[in-house]
This record gives C-alpha cells, sequence and structure tokens, in this order.
C-alpha cells in the first residue's frame, strides 16, 4: 500500500458509501414485493438513471476490490512485486468487464 | 515448538478489523457470480426469471441474508477506519464496534424476516 | 491462592520450547520479579533484559500470556489469577536467546521512517521559540514520550504480516517530527512514509493502542500521517 493506492481506495470508498445505501434499500424492496425478471427489467431497461448508477458503482467497486485483495494476497499469501500488480490489474478488470457486462444486460433495450 | 503470541486478538477492534477484511475477500469473490447471474438477462428475461425462482429456495435465502451481512459490516468497517482516520480520536470505540457489528446482525435478519 | 507459581518460560531460539518451573508466590510480585528469581535460583542459563525496573526504560517488554507487555510494571495477581503464567520474548522480532530478542529490525525501520530530527539552524543561530501551544506542538507532544520498547511493534499484526512495514513506533514518531517546525528534513520524511511499507499498511487493528505502556495512540498519529500524505499527493509534492 502506498499514497496512490490509498488515495484510489479511500475515494471509491466514499462514492459508494450512498451508493451501497441505496442498493441495500434496492434489495430489501425486491425481496419483500418479490420481483420477477419482469418486474426488475422493466424498470431497469432503458434507464438512464440506473445505468449510471450501477455504471458507476460497478468501476468504483472494481477498483476497491482489487486494491482490497491486493493488500490480502501480500499480507496472507505472501504475493508480492510485479505478481502483486499483475493479480490487481487483472481483478480489476475481471470484475470491471462483467459488471460493465451485466449493467448493459439489465439496461440496454 | 512456536511460540504463543496472539493474545492481543481478543479485542473487539482487532476482531471488527478482521471482520472488515473477511467480508471484504468474501464479497470480491461473490461479486462475479453477481455479475455473471445479472448477464444472464442478456439472453432474455426468462433466463433471468428461472434464476430468480431458484433463488426463492430457502438455503439461498440463508446465503443471501449472508451476504447482506457481509455487506453491512463491510460498510460498517469501512465507515470506522474512514472515522479513524479523519476525525478526531474518540474514547467508547470498542463498545461503537461492538454496536456496528451487531447492527450488521440486525440488518441481516431483518432481510431474512421480509424476504421469506 | 496457592504459595507456589507455576511459570512457562520460553527457552532457545525462534524454535524453542516452553520449560515449566515452580516460583514461590510473594505479596506485589511482579512477572520481571519472577524471571529474576528463576534465573538466580534455578537456572543462570536463563537469558533476560532489564535495566531501570520500575516502568521508566521499557527494556524488560516481554510476552506474557501471549501480549506484549512490561515485565517490571505487570503484576503476578493481575495474570496469574490461577497460578499460571506464561512468558516469552516478544513477537515480530527474532529471538536471540530465551526472553531476549533482536531489535536491529525495529531500530532499522526507525531510520527508514526518517525518525530522527534533521535540524535546521546551527549553534551560532539564536535558540528557536516554539509555542508549547499551537496545535502541531500539541500533536507533537502528545506522541513524543515514546521511549521505543517495541511493545506496540509486538502487538502489531500487520508488521507480523507485511516485513515491509515501518512499523508503530516509527512512524509514531516520523508524526512528531512532522509537527517539529524546527525539522529540516520533512521532504524526506513524508516521502519515506508514504512509500510501501509506510503509513498507508496500518489497517488500523488498534492493537498498539490498546497495548502501549505509556498511553500513547500511533493509530491517531499514523492517522496524522495519512492526512498529511494525502494532502502533500494531492497538491503533486509527492
Amino acid at each position: 500500500m502506498n499514497v496512490r493506492l490509498y488515495a484510489l481506495q479511500r475515494a471509491t470508498a466514499l462514492v459508494m458509501v450512498p451508493l451501497v445505501l441505496l442498493h441495500i434499500a434496492v434489495i430489501f424492496y425486491a425481496a419483500r414485493v418479490g420481483l420477477s425478471a419482469a418486474d426488475i427489467l422493466a424498470r431497469t431497461r432503458g434507464s438512464i438513471g440506473w445505468a449510471t448508477f450501477y455504471a458507476v458503482f460497478v468501476l468504483a467497486a472494481a477498483t476497491h476490490g482489487a486494491i482490497g485483495v491486493r493488500s490480502v494476497a501480500a499480507d496472507w499469501a505472501g504475493v508480492r512485486g510485479g505478481k502483486l500488480d499483475i493479480l490487481t490489474w487483472g481483478l480489476g478488470m475481471i470484475l470491471a468487464a462483467l459488471g460493465l457486462r451485466a449493467v448493459a444486460a439489465v439496461v440496454l433495450p | 515448538m512456536r511460540q504463543r503470541t496472539r493474545g492481543h486478538r481478543q479485542s473487539a477492534l482487532w476482531i471488527a478489523a478482521m471482520l472488515h477484511r473477511l467480508s471484504g475477500v468474501a464479497l470480491a469473490c461473490f461479486l462475479p457470480l453477481h455479475f455473471l447471474a445479472l448477464g444472464l438477462a442478456i439472453d432474455g428475461e426468462a433466463r433471468l426469471d428461472r434464476f430468480l425462482r431458484w433463488t426463492s429456495n430457502p438455503m439461498v435465502k440463508l446465503a443471501e441474508t449472508g451476504l447482506v451481512f457481509l455487506l453491512v459490516i463491510h460498510l460498517l468497517g469501512g465507515i470506522r477506519v474512514l472515522v479513524i482516520e479523519n476525525l478526531p480520536w474518540r474514547d467508547g470505540q470498542k463498545a461503537l464496534a461492538t454496536v456496528a457489528i451487531a447492527a450488521a446482525a440486525v440488518a441481516a435478519i431483518a432481510f431474512l424476516v421480509r424476504a421469506t | 491462592m496457592a504459595a507456589a507459581l507455576e511459570v512457562l518460560i520460553w527457552r532457545g531460539k525462534a524454535d524453542g520450547r516452553y520449560q515449566a518451573f515452580t516460583v514461590p508466590l510473594r505479596e506485589s510480585q511482579t512477572v520481571l520479579d519472577v524471571v529474576t528469581w528463576v534465573q538466580r535460583h534455578q537456572d543462570p542459563t536463563l537469558a533476560y533484559r532489564f535495566a531501570c525496573r520500575v516502568g521508566m526504560c521499557g527494556s524488560c517488554a516481554m510476552t506474557v500470556n501471549g501480549r506484549p507487555r512490561w515485565t517490571c510494571r505487570t503484576h503476578i495477581a493481575k495474570v496469574a489469577a490461577n497460578g499460571r503464567v506464561e512468558i516469552g520474548p516478544l513477537a515480530n522480532m527474532p529471538p536471540i536467546k530465551d526472553l531476549a530478542c533482536d531489535m536491529g529490525e525495529f531500530f532499522a525501520k526507525w531510520q527508514r521512517a526518517k525518525g530522527a530530527f534533521a535540524p535546521s539552524t546551527s549553534r551560532r543561530d539564536p535558540i528557536e521559540r516554539i509555542a508549547p501551544a499551537t496545535a502541531p506542538r500539541l500533536a507533537a507532544d502528545a506522541a513524543i514520550e515514546c521511549i521505543n520498547c517495541a511493545v506496540c511493534y509486538a502487538a502489531c499484526d500487520s508488521v507480523r504480516w507485511n516485513r515491509d512495514y515501518l512499523g508503530p513506533a516509527a512512524l509514531n514518531r516520523a508524526w512528531t517530527l512532522i509537527n517539529d517546525q524546527r525539522d529540516a528534513g520533512q521532504d524526506a520524511r513524508l516521502a519515506a512514509v508514504a512509500a510501501d511499507g509506510g503509513c498507508h499498511a496500518c489497517h488500523s487493528h488498534q492493537s498498539c493502542q490498546e497495548h502501549c505502556p505509556k498511553g500513547l495512540n500511533p493509530v491517531a498519529s499514523i492517522a496524522g500521517l495519512k492526512r498529511r500524505t494525502l494532502q502533500a499527493y494531492v497538491r503533486g509534492e509527492l
């Protein structure tokens, strides 16, 4: 961990605090009402709002998760140097790619 | 034989820090699966619907409850770190840490109750 | 309470064993009293460190029942309620022999964190006046009493898991110097604590603050370093 990674980690964390709270509210609502796929997709398809919300969420989570796992890999699995960078970038890219694909899946008409 | 030097790990604050770390790792493992599940919508809503009906299974609901717990624990743990790093020091942090863990458990149980 | 104490003392180096001794229980006995009794009456080959024996120098720090403490300030009555106590060298530093460990890396990290004062004036300049109640001086004073006993370093899991991590004591001292207006080495110091293994490797487990025998708070000092380095980074100074 250094100042650059730290800045990114804390910034994405701050961004995600309101996003997570809203996401939890959405989860509770969907669970209580018992939404089906049709219900969910009717709300998300073509919505700029949900697209923006979840795209930002995905990118923040991918960055935050990759840096977080980096610390754990270094501390507990002894991964260091170049391998650590490959792991961090790799995880970040996979999460971002899968996440944006999922956003596209529910948002594109 | 190795020395026994783990006595410092009984503090509520250390436990809070470890829950924060472990919940983060668990969420990082869960997230790709979550994205793949949502990506099923690409094949049309019927595909996603079949998946959602599978999630009404009680074991899955229990797992989802666990995930809500992990998310809330990680959020509260993160807020703990942001507070320590940016706000003036306060006493009584141990009590706050314990309360936060309890709050996460309450949130998870609320989810379980509402979803079943 | 029994009239005798069962004491397990670490013998050997990193790979060793706990050896059992039976020690007469005395009133107001400290853990250091127990170790000293064993060395003088049972086994003169037992190696351990102490100096002042009154809680001022920090030399007698050891692991007692799994936690790092000053043994001269740890009463047996508090830690051996069931008549047993386990004593070992401090963690996170390689044992040289029995209860004495090699503190070389601890002090090397102190230097790497730029924990030494870099003067900005000479003896030919007038003495600089430092107002005691300014915010930086108060911050420095709150952390200045560290006597490098390494208890915080021994309690820290980030030190245990990350061999590059400078540790709470070194970073705490760096913070006091960051707040010292007389110091001329701030750029190098900020760069040192902002690098890999610096203050950002601290995850606020708070074991250091919990165990410091002087009641210091390295967590708060390190939080201060995080804020200071973040400001410098955002301004493009790092």
